[in-house]
């Protein structure tokens, strides 16, 4: 109710002082003939600028919807939001759909997973970072049409006086990838949603893919987004981790205790499947037995509990109640959701799950 | 880009003459299988007083008498270089291109046929505005508005729009807009263009509306299945994650996309009622080419058919060559070749 400054806008009505980024009990639900899917149940998170959260799940873990919800990219669907999305100071799910409009592509931008369906097939590449750049700054065609060599020289294509009027079947899978950067890119958004980026590409091409957008996540000081279910990913870029199953966080930590500490056997699951180049060919990976839960009818207690090798060591209470999230250590820098007690988990990581790593 | 075009001239050309050999054969042949003599047919023409051995005369003098390709290689020579025919005491010469020449109104027929484009060309064009104006509108905002009011009430009236027979609707606008209510004219007049724009306009409206309503209903229906399909699309996403206003993301992202197949059916539809809207022009007693083609039919006049048919015939792979060449420009995926 106080008058709030414009040098304060980040400081909310209540007086605290929110991160860059701060999702608080984001439910994205969809109503269908079957029942309601509850896409994103309940998620929150935080993040700064300049830092990269990566989030890895399996498909159908609530990863995109997620971050459309914040792009805001569900308005005219069926989808039932609610929580909060505070982006510097504005809060984004009670927001007019047009202020949510104005955000996009300036403040926040998104790259896609497959940039041959998600580029304009009839407009020039050049044409399509333009129109992202001419929308927020009023320049002529000519200055726009620089910008956008500028940004494709930038990010690494080789004749970008001459690309920038090539169309996007023109391109390689990799240059396609680097164009939707390019067009992402084009008003310096501060926070840069990457939805599997590299996942369309070849091995080659992902990590000079990563490179660019560690480098320019550097030069720009954007907060970026790294949804991916590859941890080789989230291992080369993320600060931090959070660990999606079923449309909630399970685990959120830093980058160094996903690998190092994990907590919840559903990240074990996740290493244990993931193939290693320092281990003999003859260990088989492990894969996380079952399949991911129907979304309309999720598993009583915790969802992962049919999955879990460790769920019979809670007494039941997998079955029945739905862990929270709570900070292991005291610290709220590692978070996860699991009935076991923590001393448990880390005796039966260390003693059970690493080694077999 | 130019070689296409020449290459694709060159096999209308041969496409134009195999629909003008299977006609020929048809409305020549025919008749023959059906047991008619060269002399049954000359018979017709002789007038009734003919005896045999004067019918016998005249069948030679036509060339009726001639093998079937000689018949029709003076025909396409006709097309060529004209011809002369010879019915009576005179001779009528017939310059090329000579679509052939009417035994029974004693005339050459593409004259005939040139006189009618205008009423037919006003029609269809005027036509194809409203139609492709108002059915693509009316795609778009069903589809933006799935399942409301409009949306289904839309739907209602286009399924009506394409059951409907044109001499059902068309005689009920006449009925209501010109007998009961007498705002247009009941037909039968046209106006060249070129003499009074809005005479042309106003003695066409009725036809007009009546045409496109069939045509736009059919169209509302492509345009909104072709949006749903687009607006799902992830370039329509990718747009909207720009910051795009709603209506840049339909208008330039969207609607591009589902207009090229519509255009493909455009050139199908305007290319074949440039040969004649049949019905409307009856029922509204305009003196188009589908008239033409109507009358030709009653009196059996079988070089006039041969000759709206290839008109028609003509129409339709041009417009469909003008389609193919704008497919490459819509969409550069298409390189033509």
């Amino acid at each position: 109710m106080t008058e709030v400054q414009p040098e304060t806008a980040r400081t909310s009505q209540t007086g605290i002082v929110r991160p860059f980024l701060d999702v608080r009990d984001l439910k994205i639900q969809f109503p269908t003939d079957d029942g309601l899917v509850k896409s994103v149940d309940g998620l929150s998170f935080s993040l700064e600028r300049g830092k990269t959260l990566g989030i890895v799940g399996e498909s159908g873990s609530g990863k995109s919807v997620s971050s459309l919800g914040i792009m805001g990219l569900h308005q005219g669907t069926s989808a039932q939001i609610s929580g909060e999305i505070w982006l510097d100071g504005d809060e984004l799910v009670s927001a007019t759909p047009d202020f949510v409009r104005r955000l996009r592509g300036r403040k926040m931008a998104m790259i896609f997973q497959d940039p041959l369906s998600s580029m304009h097939p009839y407009y020039k590449v050049g044409a399509q970072i333009v129109e992202a750049y001419r929308l927020y700054n009023d320049v002529s065609k000519k200055v726009a049409r620089q910008h956008a060599i500028d940004l494709l020289g930038r990010v690494g294509i080789p004749e970008p006086a001459s690309r920038v009027d090539a169309y996007p079947h023109q391109f390689s899978g990799g240059m396609r990838q680097r164009a939707m950067i390019a067009m992402a890119l084009a008003c310096d958004p501060e926070l840069l949603i990457a939805d599997e980026p590299t996942t369309a590409l070849d091995v080659t091409v992902q990590a000079e893919i990563l490179d660019l957008i560690r480098d320019l996540q550097r030069e720009f000081g954007s907060a970026v987004i790294m949804i991916t279910h590859d941890l080789g990913v989230i291992a080369e870029l993320a600060d931090d981790v959070l660990v999606m199953y079923a449309g909630k966080a399970v685990e959120h930590a830093s980058c160094r205790d996903v690998f190092r500490n994990p907590e919840h056997p559903y990240t074990w699951g996740l290493l244990s499947s993931m193939p290693r180049l320092d281990r003999d060919r003859q260990d088989r990976l492990v894969p996380v037995t079952g399949t991911p839960p129907s979304l309309i009818a999720l598993p009583p207690g915790c969802s992962f509990n049919p999955r879990c090798p460790y769920a019979a060591l809670t007494d039941g209470k997998s079955l029945t109640e739905v862990p929270p999230l709570l900070p292991t250590d005291g610290t709220a820098k590692h978070s996860v959701a699991c009935h076991l007690p923590p001393a448990r988990r880390r005796a039966i990581w260390s003693e059970e799950v690493a080694p077999k790593l | 880009m130019f070689s296409y075009i020449v290459r694709r001239l060159i096999a209308a050309v041969g496409l134009l003459l195999a629909v003008s050999l299977v006609t020929f054969l048809i409305f020549f042949l025919v008749p023959r299988l059906g047991g008619a003599t060269a002399d049954d047919l000359a018979s017709r023409y002789a007038g009734k007083t003919a005896n045999a051995a004067q019918t016998h005369a005249l069948a030679k003098q036509l060339g009726f008498t001639d093998p079937v390709y000689v018949q029709y290689g003076r025909f396409v020579k006709g097309i060529v270089v004209g011809a002369d025919y010879s019915t009576g005491p005179t001779t009528v010469h017939c310059s090329a291109p000579c679509l052939g020449y009417s035994y029974l109104t004693q005339n050459p027929v593409l004259p005939d046929l040139l006189n009618r484009m205008p009423v037919t060309f006003s029609l269809a064009i005027g036509a194809a505005v409203i139609w492709v104006l108002f059915g693509v509108a009316t795609g778009v905002l069903s589809a933006l508005r799935r399942g409301s009011v409009f949306d289904r009430a839309a739907m209602g009236v286009a399924l009506a729009g394409v059951s409907l027979p044109i001499f059902f609707t068309g005689l009920l606008s006449l009925t209501l807009f010109s007998y009961k209510l007498h705002w247009f004219p009941a037909g039968s007049t046209y106006t060249p263009i070129t003499q009074n724009p809005l005479q042309w306009a106003y003695d066409l409206i009725l036809p007009w509306i009546t045409l496109a309503f069939l045509y736009a209903a059919g169209y509302a229906r492509l345009t909104r299945a072709g949006m749903l399909e687009t607006m799902g699309e992830d370039y329509v996403r990718t747009a909207r994650a720009k910051g795009l206003p709603e209506r840049t993301v339909i208008v330039k992202h969207a609607l591009r996309s589902t207009l090229t197949p519509i255009l493909t059916i455009f050139g199908l539809d305007i290319g074949a009622l440039l040969g004649g809207a049949v019905l409307t022009e009856s029922a509204f007693s305009l003196q188009g080419l589908g008239a033409y083609a109507i009358q030709a039919i009653g009196s059996n006049d079988l070089p006039k058919l041969l000759g709206v048919t290839l008109v028609v015939a003509f129409f339709v792979i041009m417009a469909n060559l003008v389609v193919d060449i704008l497919y490459a420009v819509v969409d550069p995926r298409v390189r033509l070749g």
